[in-house]
């Protein structure tokens, strides 16, 4: 879908295809088109499309979806970083960013 | 919009009074909405609700703003202030149940991240309906049934999206930039500029446009041919693309051939941070991947630094 926007292949997304009851949010809320619809359930089209935002896995009422979520910004895992440094977690907070 | 707006967005998009450019949160009617007329919720960041005004005018619709802190809807959904529960409570207090006849909202596709909507219709009564991803569809999906095929619910990153948030990172590294320049400055007086202030001034300008040449690389030129630098980590296309950009200042400031390698090191260094850096304004990277990339390519960007500076330094001493 994206060209040439591609970052990493190994997205930790998990889906448990048992447990899809086919109701189709996770393909309303997914910015990458990860999912399509097939014979009822959810089939994951290109797991190297996800970018771990977590939508999916929150709009999920079956629980068939995992995820470890995040924002994927260099400067909001930098703070993290830092906030767990004694010292410096006076000055960062974690996730920071956009502010 | 008028003319003061835009000026306003300007500034915006540099970053400049964005943390104050906000909505008070609350229902809000836009034409003349009645009892049928569709909800549609959305963030505070004023930007957005102007975005909304523009595309949504002629319309008869009910706005219901959340408290986002003044930040976008997918940020605001990701970093969880954009909430199930925020928007429960917003159309308990907004008394929506007795403004409209219908028992449904539409939310912003992107704050998937942070809103449930199967947990709204337990929490408030109301049922959420996912929109498109831009504002500019939502006519067109309200019209169609709330509806979207997959063109609506896709993320794009064009040229001029690419660039129009590469912007913010100007006024964001203001500090950062005159940091540097200090330290160009200082750096200057213990070797290249030997004890003349003119030399000083000289040498430790020429480091500081080396430095700049990576931030400008690395925030405007990166970004700009992202899809057609080669790698996927984005600290590597700035690796790359600073290595080459650094010929410039090299060729124009260097005197020595170890003077041109430390300014292209430096050069790619920079330009590889403030590359990564730009991973946080694209619609595609995930925290596996920023965080893989973090670790591979920091102590690459560090070194490089470090041993431009030190042959810039040692050679002047030799």
């Amino acid at each position: 879908m994206m060209q040439g926007f591609r970052h990493i292949e190994d997205a930790t997304l998990d889906y448990d295809a048992d447990r899809c009851i086919g109701c189709g949010n996770c393909l309303a809320v997914c910015p990458h088109q990860v999912f399509e619809l097939g014979q009822g359930k959810a089939v994951c089209r290109d797991r190297g499309e996800c970018m771990e935002c977590g939508a999916c896995a929150l709009n999920c009422p079956a629980g068939a979806l995992q995820v470890r979520s995040g924002v994927g910004c260099a400067q909001a895992i930098l703070h993290a970083w830092l906030a767990r440094i004694p010292l410096l977690r006076r000055v960062f907070t974690p996730d920071a960013c956009c502010s | 919009m008028k003319l003061p707006d835009v000026f306003k967005t300007v500034l915006v998009r540099l970053g400049i009074g964005r943390d104050s450019y906000r909505i008070a949160p609350g229902l809000y009617a836009l034409g003349s909405p009645d009892t049928d007329s569709p909800v549609v919720v959305t963030c505070n960041f004023k930007l957005t609700f102007d975005i909304l005004r523009r595309e949504l005018a002629g319309r008869s619709y009910w706005l219901l703003v959340v408290e986002t802190y003044g930040i976008n809807v997918w940020c605001a959904a990701g970093k969880k202030s954009f909430t199930s529960e925020e928007v429960a409570q917003r159309v308990k207090e907004s008394n929506l149940d007795k403004v409209v006849s219908h028992r449904s909202i539409i939310l912003p596709q992107l704050a998937g991240p942070g809103v449930s909507a199967h947990r709204l219709r337990k929490l408030c009564g109301f049922s959420g309906v996912f929109g498109p991803v831009h504002i500019r569809d939502l006519p067109r999906f309200i019209d169609a049934g709330m509806q979207a095929g997959p063109e609506m619910r896709t993320v794009k990153f064009p040229l001029s999206q690419r660039l129009a948030v590469a912007f913010v990172e100007l006024y964001g590294a203001r500090k950062f930039l005159l940091w540097v320049l200090l330290a160009c400055l200082l750096a200057a007086a213990l070797g290249p500029g030997g004890f003349s202030p003119v030399k000083i001034l000289s040498a430790g300008l020429g480091a500081f446009a080396t430095v700049l040449t990576g931030f400008l690389t690395g925030v405007f030129l990166v970004p700009a041919l992202l899809p057609r630098i080669p790698f996927r980590a984005f600290a590597a296309k700035g690796l790359l693309a600073g290595a080459i950009i650094g010929l410039i200042p090299a060729g124009l400031l260097a005197g020595t051939l170890p003077q041109a390698l430390a300014q292209i090191m430096a050069c790619s260094a920079f330009a590889s941070w403030f590359a990564m850096h730009y991973t946080g304004s694209t619609p595609f990277t995930s925290l596996s991947g920023v965080d893989r990339e973090m670790r591979r390519y920091m102590p690459v960007q560090g070194g490089l630094l470090l041993i431009a500076v030190l042959v810039w330094l040692i050679w002047s001493w030799l």
